[in-house]
């Protein structure tokens, strides 16, 4: 089965891949996978108030005591090799470059221009062949407005592209207003493809020590249909390949993502519940129902089922959502 | 010849970079002021950083200075090169082996940061009394002025030594040189090279211990050959002036800096002449050169070898026209004659005479000046001079100090000011966490590197560890600077911090015409009204030039929370004008590139944006005509402070120590408890706020309290008549107190704003589970109504304390007897120490080892330990580092012994009725039968007859109620330099309690690491992360079987602490308690600290248990664990700390590795004490317990 696609520029052998996640932080892991048919390695984001943080912290809680008391002037030796910072992320890079053959894929969480510019170029001179840019941003401010929020997106891709050579995906949240017009601007600021979506850090409620409590949930398959229904409108109005990443736990669930617009299949919770390997099951399972659907490629599906080509492209809008409220019927009271 | 590159060095550096490259191995052990030599040496070699034969030195860290020069001396006698560094207590453990290596004529040099030797009291700080101690090991003893020659003359020592086969102590002067920075000439590996000749080192190494060619050395010897065999190295000694001269004049044909065995500066035929050697001789040469341009004769030898003391050199350096000498020693030796150098120039003097090698004939007096880097200036030297002018000078007299008791002391003009105005001098004020010091460091390598300009840099700090205050001194000149004293006349003052002008005497330091720069959270239309009235004098008379800026603003507004260091160094710049103002930007901007480059662009570009933002909000204020304050400085003390806290503490509070006459101090030592509470601090920006109506009472905020700052009471309602409008208090929740009021009160002047009271309370509210039942809040505010409150809290009546019940709450009702010490903000040591305090400290000896615990216990000017309402209290005493265990046995025994003479006594009294039984049998088990028998005592006392029994029996009868001695000190004394002691304490059995308060790490000596340290721990020399894990001390002390031992985490579980605290000292042998302590050194927030202890415990990392051999007596398991299997990821706890994070930063596959190894120790260990529960043998099954 040709299951060939292009993705960011890249050729690639098919659309499966690994997304963001610490399936990248160890070799083993990343020689398994690639093993398995991974198109492409995607390494966990690099987050940018990860390093500021650790470094201001470091700032506060070991600088501040240095040059204080006469006897101990500092508190910890100065080794040359030490730093906080992208050091360790960088290396990991170079090294799944090493032992991989397929393209690997850095991810850059940031916040500020100045963060992204810094460890993007870092990251391409480490040798990644391509960029993931997490935009992962949650608006908590009264104040500020949405547009503001796209602009200062923009801003950061015109200044990545800018300063980079190699390809760049903008990894997106599903809450932007008017995310069409929008994923456009974008790519005219240069991204090079689209992944929907990110996933969000949503806190529990610790109700005994009325704490928020940090949670992390694998994604499961009902989180892909809020994926397919973005792919499905965006795809026929931007020239950019997309990604789809969250809520591929099978090889039907990658075919309705490619038929929706999605050039790469993006698998991490399936992956971390049932091992590298699962991939190339998931692959088998996508080339089984092609030849049994009698499929030659996988660019045939490509967006097949896009609000442009699908045949009742209302399901995609406003009135599949009256529909489906409607069916829902109260559970009738128990005897 | 290459160039040679100038650099910034301070003496420690100097010496250690000599010393690292002729060396093979290094035997070390920390030490204020050397521990930076081990230090620097350690990380060179950790980098790579070969030595002059291409190899990287071996530097190993040993468990004392006696360890260090052990294996020093084992590594020479089997033919390494070999270094040491140390000062000190440290010095005086080498003698030993001192002896031997000289004993053994060894090529051998150490490097010593000279430093007082602890006696009336302890000190970190500079002069001669450690080296003078070595005198007669055999040494050759050399000594340098500066940091040049602690660089120069390292390099002579290393090279005279392997020609002349007598070992070397080459020193200087600790602080005032070993931490002084300066800009110097480096020598290169080439200069060095020439220096050691390889053919020397061969023979070295041909003297070597091998089987190859086995020999035999450390012979013992009889009364027939000893004392021949004795006399038989004479001739090295003989030699060895001759070799370091020649050494000095190789060095000196290579880099044109000439140094003689003696060198005489001054005029050619002076009549009054000074001896010294050190740093202060420095200062005597400005001196010196100063009178001589004003007409005066008179000259300076420096000493630079003083052992082998060569006479001949000596008379021919001292010009012929010399009539009167003065001696000048660093150093005091009660009952001798004079000081060692005095009385080596006398003796030198008549010797040479006798043997006709002169005929000066010149009148000798000694006198001391400098102990523990007092300061010494040119106008002590000049009143020096003026005292010799004297038909009859002093003998024996002191300088920079008055003496108004035996009056030895001279007197001079201290107003005299010799220095040039060429020389840019400028004093900065800051805050230890604002990181001024820092930037000083950075303005004066941008300085000596980027111009032509010398430069020097010197910082005083503070004694306490919070809220540290720091007080830079720099200068820079286009010639090479002497001048080894305190700035005094400033161009240019700094004060980093607006609330220290109420404290402090700032413009003090500010010369006629001077620059002052504040930092001032007022603008510069406003500020003016916010001065003291002292300040805008003094401001007005001076003619000062006035600039302010809110760098605190400016900080903040680009994310530098708090840190001005590049704010304030960019203003002294921007105003000194010593750098045209673009390239003094550009070299800061280098200077933070250089620093936090590789850590994250963020932080650079954070203070790229302060630098940018500084100039437009530096502001000179045009200073007024008219002094307009309505307000003067506060006094430094209340009036109602006792008599010796006003005329002694308050003085150095003030800062103004210098001025204390000797009448002023007890003559041995001793001094009264409790003078913390007299010094208002205020260091807290914020301090916790009690909501009196969500408190559930549980009083853990004062369990927590590090300082002792936040208290709880509970009284009667009637108590609260006259109580301020804003003091809080709520009806007790609880029956033992029922119808009685509770308060938390917040000390707001003592806090420290660590916020563990605040992370610790578990009152959250309902509908606002933000607010806790304690909030921090801006101190500023409140200081005015808490303080009121405060004193009103006080005089609320303390809790009964026989009647108290003891559990975690009741015991907080206890007054503190150890309050606002100066341990840092968030200490996880004093909470036990409070603790024990509250428990037992009416009755408490402690013995507490050199460290943090003795520092922040008996730091002047004032300290924390108290008094209760009936006068009693802990009772504390520091001997040294290394003996404290056997220093609080020998508390133990002379309590015993008294008791038992009053038993003795009493029981020969024969007095009528009950009381005698009744004394001798009495109950003790609780407060309520202490209070009893306190009365019985009483009660005896008056009843005693006039009899000398009696008499006797007064004396001793207090000690028939039960004293509880306590062994206090950290886990450097513990597990290291004590260990050996401790052990055999414990081996005796003696009702004796020790407290280990475990930071793993040696803490107030900077970080380094201890046999407590654990696995994948970065700290000093365990750089990459400590490779094995740490020593089960508990383990070891169980091995005894009658031993109590406890290992206690009050942040994980305070009731268990508590218990242990009451079960070691109901025991009646000896305990151990290892006690969880969270520290700076573990860098992270310590607001934090009570979590990563649960964490701690949670994860198996320090599993709490109890191990009570009366236990077993009972049949029982003697061990009993107080914590749960571990469970939850021990690399969470790990990664919250910095000193695992370093190891995982620089090597992430080895940490892995670690962190692997640590999980399964821990799982090892959890099964083992498990094992120790169930009472398998795995340690002798423990003795009956010995009364």
């Amino acid at each position: 089965m040709d299951m060939r696609t292009e993705y960011l520029g890249l050729k690639l052998d098919s659309p499966l891949m690994p997304g963001a996640s610490p399936l990248g932080d160890s070799l083993d892991l990343v020689r398994r996978l690639e093993d398995a048919g991974a198109s492409a390695i995607v390494m966990r984001s690099l987050f940018e108030e990860q390093i500021t943080r650790e470094m201001t912290g470091n700032i506060y809680a070991v600088e501040a005591h240095e040059e204080s008391f006469a006897e101990a002037l500092s508190y910890f030796p100065k080794p040359s090799e030490f730093s906080f910072g992208p050091d360790e992320y960088l290396d990991q890079l170079r090294a799944i470059c090493e032992v991989v053959s397929v393209p690997v894929i850095g991810s850059l969480n940031g916040i500020t221009a100045r963060g992204w510019l810094d460890y993007a170029k870092q990251i391409e001179e480490a040798g990644a062949d391509a960029l993931e840019l997490n935009v992962y941003y949650l608006a908590t401010d009264f104040s500020e407005e949405s547009l503001a929020v796209e602009k200062r997106t923009l801003e950061i891709v015109r200044a990545v592209r800018a300063a980079l050579r190699i390809p760049i995906a903008v990894k997106l949240s599903p809450f932007f207003s008017a995310l069409p017009h929008f994923a456009r601007e974008l790519e005219q600021a240069g991204a090079n493809g689209l992944i929907l979506f990110n996933r969000f850090y949503q806190p529990d409620i610790d109700v005994e020590n009325l704490e928020a409590a940090p949670t992390l949930n694998l994604s499961d398959p009902s989180e892909l249909l809020l994926r397919l229904r973005w792919l499905a409108i965006l795809a026929p109005g931007v020239k950019i390949t997309m990604a789809v990443s969250g809520g591929v736990h099978s090889g039907l669930d990658a075919i309705k993502s490619v038929m929706a617009g999605a050039s790469a299949v993006q698998v991490v919770s399936a992956l971390l519940m049932k091992g590298p390997e699962y991939l190339k099951t998931i692959r088998l399972e996508m080339e089984r129902w092609m030849h049994e659907h009698e499929y030659e490629s996988l660019k045939q599906m490509l967006g097949s089922m896009s609000l442009a080509h699908c045949p009742d492209p209302n399901a995609f809008s406003r009135a599949n959502y009256m529909r489906i409220l409607h069916s829902w019927r109260v559970a009738p009271a128990r005897p | 010849m290459s160039e040679r590159p100038k650099v910034i060095f301070d003496g420690n550096e100097a010496a250690a970079s000599v010393a690292h490259r002729a060396s093979e191995v290094i035997a070390i052990y920390p030490i204020t002021p050397s521990s930076t030599m081990g230090e620097l040496a350690d990380e060179w070699s950790a980098a790579g950083q070969k030595n002059l034969w291409g190899t990287v030195p071996e530097v190993v860290e040993m468990q004392s200075e006696a360890g260090a020069a052990g294996a020093v001396h084992g590594a020479l006698q089997a033919g390494a090169l070999s270094t040491t560094f140390t000062a000190s207590q440290g010095l005086l453990l080498m003698i030993p082996n001192m002896y031997k290596i000289a004993g053994e004529l060894t090529s051998f040099c150490m490097h010593v940061s000279a430093r007082t030797l602890a006696t009336h009291a302890l000190s970190i700080f500079g002069d001669h009394s450690d080296v003078m101690a070595c005198r007669q090991t055999g040494f050759a003893l050399l000594a340098s002025g500066s940091v040049q020659e602690a660089h120069d003359l390292a390099a002579v020592a290393h090279s005279a030594t392997l020609r002349a086969r007598v070992p070397f102590l080459h020193f200087f002067d600790g602080f005032r040189t070993s931490h002084e920075l300066a800009k110097i000439e480096k020598l290169t590996d080439d200069d060095l090279r020439s220096l050691l000749d390889e053919n020397l080192i061969n023979e070295h190494r041909k003297r070597a211990l091998t089987p190859d060619h086995p020999v035999l050395r450390g012979s013992a010897q009889n009364p027939d050959v000893f004392f021949q065999a004795r006399e038989s190295a004479n001739s090295w000694y003989l030699a060895c002036p001759r070799i370091v001269q020649e050494a000095m004049n190789a060095l000196a044909a290579r880099v044109g800096r000439q140094y003689r065995l003696f060198d005489y500066v001054g005029h050619p035929e002076a009549e009054r002449v000074l001896v010294m050697m050190g740093s202060g001789a420095e200062v005597a040469h400005d001196a010196v050169d100063w009178l001589n341009s004003r007409g005066h004769k008179v000259g300076l030898l420096k000493v630079r070898l003083y052992r082998p003391f060569a006479v001949e050199d000596f008379v021919r350096a001292l010009p012929k026209s010399t009539k009167k000498i003065a001696v000048l020693d660093r150093t005091k030796e009660p009952g001798a004659i004079g000081e060692p150098l005095y009385m080596d120039v006398v003796t030198a003097l008549r010797e040479a005479r006798e043997d006709g090698m002169t005929t000066l004939d010149p009148k000798v007096v000694g006198g001391r000046y400098g102990l523990s880097s007092k300061e010494f200036t040119p106008a002590m030297v000049s009143g020096v001079f003026d005292e010799m002018s004297k038909p009859e000078p002093r003998r024996h007299f002191t300088v920079g100090i008055v003496d108004d008791v035996t009056h030895l002391s001279i007197d001079y003009d201290h107003e005299l000011d010799i220095e040039p105005d060429e020389v840019v001098r400028a004093v900065f004020f800051g805050l230890g966490a604002d990181g001024t010091v820092g930037a000083n460091k950075n303005s004066i390598k941008i300085i000596g590197e980027e111009t032509e300009n010398y430069a020097q840099g010197y910082f005083v700090y503070d004694s306490k560890k919070s809220g540290a205050i720091t007080i830079s001194h720099l200068r820079f000149g286009p010639r090479p600077l002497r001048s080894s004293y305190l700035v005094k006349q400033a161009s240019f003052v700094g004060c980093h911090q607006f609330s220290f002008l109420e404290k402090f005497d700032v413009l003090e330091y500010a010369a006629p015409g001077a620059v002052f720069l504040l930092n001032s959270p007022y603008a510069k239309d406003q500020v003016w009204d916010h001065l003291p009235r002292e300040v805008q004098k003094t401001l007005i008379e001076k003619k000062i030039r006035f600039y302010v800026i809110d760098a605190l603003s400016v900080a903040n507004a680009t994310g530098m929370r708090g840190r001005i260091n590049t704010v304030m160094q960019t203003c002294f710049f921007a105003i000194s004008g010593v750098l045209p103002k673009d390239e003094a930007i550009a070299a800061i901007k280098k200077g933070v590139q250089k620093s936090y480059g590789k850590k994250g662009a963020a932080v650079v570009q954070k203070n790229y944006e302060a630098i940018d933002h500084t100039l437009s909000n530096l502001h000179e204020v045009k200073v007024p005509a008219q002094v307009t304050s309505r307000f003067s400085l506060p006094p430094i003390v209340p009036d109602k402070a006792p008599d010796f806290v006003k005329k002694v503490t308050a003085v150095m509070m003030a800062g103004k120590g210098d001025l204390l006459p000797v009448s002023a101090f007890p003559v041995d030592g001793t001094f009264p408890l409790g003078t913390t509470r007299w010094e208002k601090r205020n260091v807290a920006a914020e301090i916790p706020v009690w909501d009196e109506a969500l408190c559930i009472q549980c009083n853990k905020c004062a369990m927590v309290c590090p300082h002792a700052t936040i208290r709880a009471k509970v009284y009667d309602p009637a108590k609260l008549e006259g109580a301020p409008l804003t003091f809080k208090s709520t009806d007790f929740r609880g029956n033992e107190y029922k119808g009685s009021k509770y308060t938390i009160q917040v000390a707001a002047e003592d806090c420290t704003g660590c916020s563990l009271c605040v992370m610790v309370c578990p009152a959250k509210d309902k509908s606002n589970p933000r607010h806790k039942a304690i909030d921090m809040h801006p101190q500023l505010a409140l200081r005015d109504s808490e303080r009121v409150n405060y004193d009103f809290f006080l005089g609320l009546p303390e809790a009964d304390r026989t009647k108290v019940r003891l559990d975690v709450k009741g015991a907080q009702f206890l007054q503190p007897l150890f309050e606002y010490s100066g341990a840092c903000a968030g200490c996880g040591e004093t909470p036990y120490i409070k603790l024990m305090t509250q428990l037992f400290g009416d009755r408490a000896l402690i013995a507490n080892a050199t460290g943090c615990t003795s520092i922040y216990g008996g730091n002047l000017p004032t300290t924390p330990y108290c008094t209760d309402a009936n006068g009693r209290g802990p009772a504390w005493a520091n001997s040294l580092f290394e003996d404290n265990a056997e220093f609080g046995l020998g508390f133990r025994l002379a309590a015993d012994k008294h008791e038992q003479q009053a038993r003795e006594l009493l029981a020969g009294l024969a007095l009528p009725g009950p009381l005698t039984a009744d004394l001798l049998s009495a109950d003790q088990s609780s407060d309520a039968g202490i209070g009893q028998q306190r009365q019985r005592v009483a009660e005896l006392k008056r009843l005693l007859p006039a009899t000398p029994e009696g008499a006797r029996l007064a004396l001793l009868a207090d000690y028939l109620v039960k004293k509880s001695v306590w062994i206090l000190g950290g886990d450097g004394w513990a597990y290291d330099i004590g260990y050996g002691g401790l052990d055999h304490v414990l081996s005796l059995g003696r009702k004796v309690n020790i407290l280990v308060v475990d930071t793993e790490v040696y803490s107030n000596t900077g970080g380094q690491a201890s046999k407590s340290t654990p696995i994948g721990a970065t700290a000093k020399f365990a750089m990459a992360g400590k490779a094995r894990p740490k020593k089960d001390l508990g383990m070891l002390a169980m091995s005894y079987g009658n031993v109590y031992v406890a290992r206690v985490a009050f942040g994980a579980k305070d009731t268990q602490t508590l218990k242990a605290f009451q079960e070691a000292d109901a025991f009646p042998g000896t305990s151990l308690i290892i006690a969880y302590s969270q520290c700076i050194a573990h860098g992270y927030d310590m607001a934090y600290g009570v979590e990563q202890q649960k964490l701690a415990v949670e994860t198996g990392y320090w599993p709490l248990y109890r191990y009570d051999p009366r236990r077993a007596v009972n049949g029982e398991s003697a061990f009993k664990l107080d914590s749960a299997a571990p469970k939850g990821d021990l690399a969470v706890y790990m990664r919250n700390e910095t000193r695992f994070r370093m190891t995982e930063t620089q090597d992430p596959a080895r940490y892995k590795e670690l962190v692997k190894t640590a999980k399964e120790n821990i799982q090892e260990r959890f099964r083992l004490y498990e094992k120790l529960e169930k009472g398998l043998p795995i340690i002798p099954t423990p003795a009956p317990v010995e009364k």
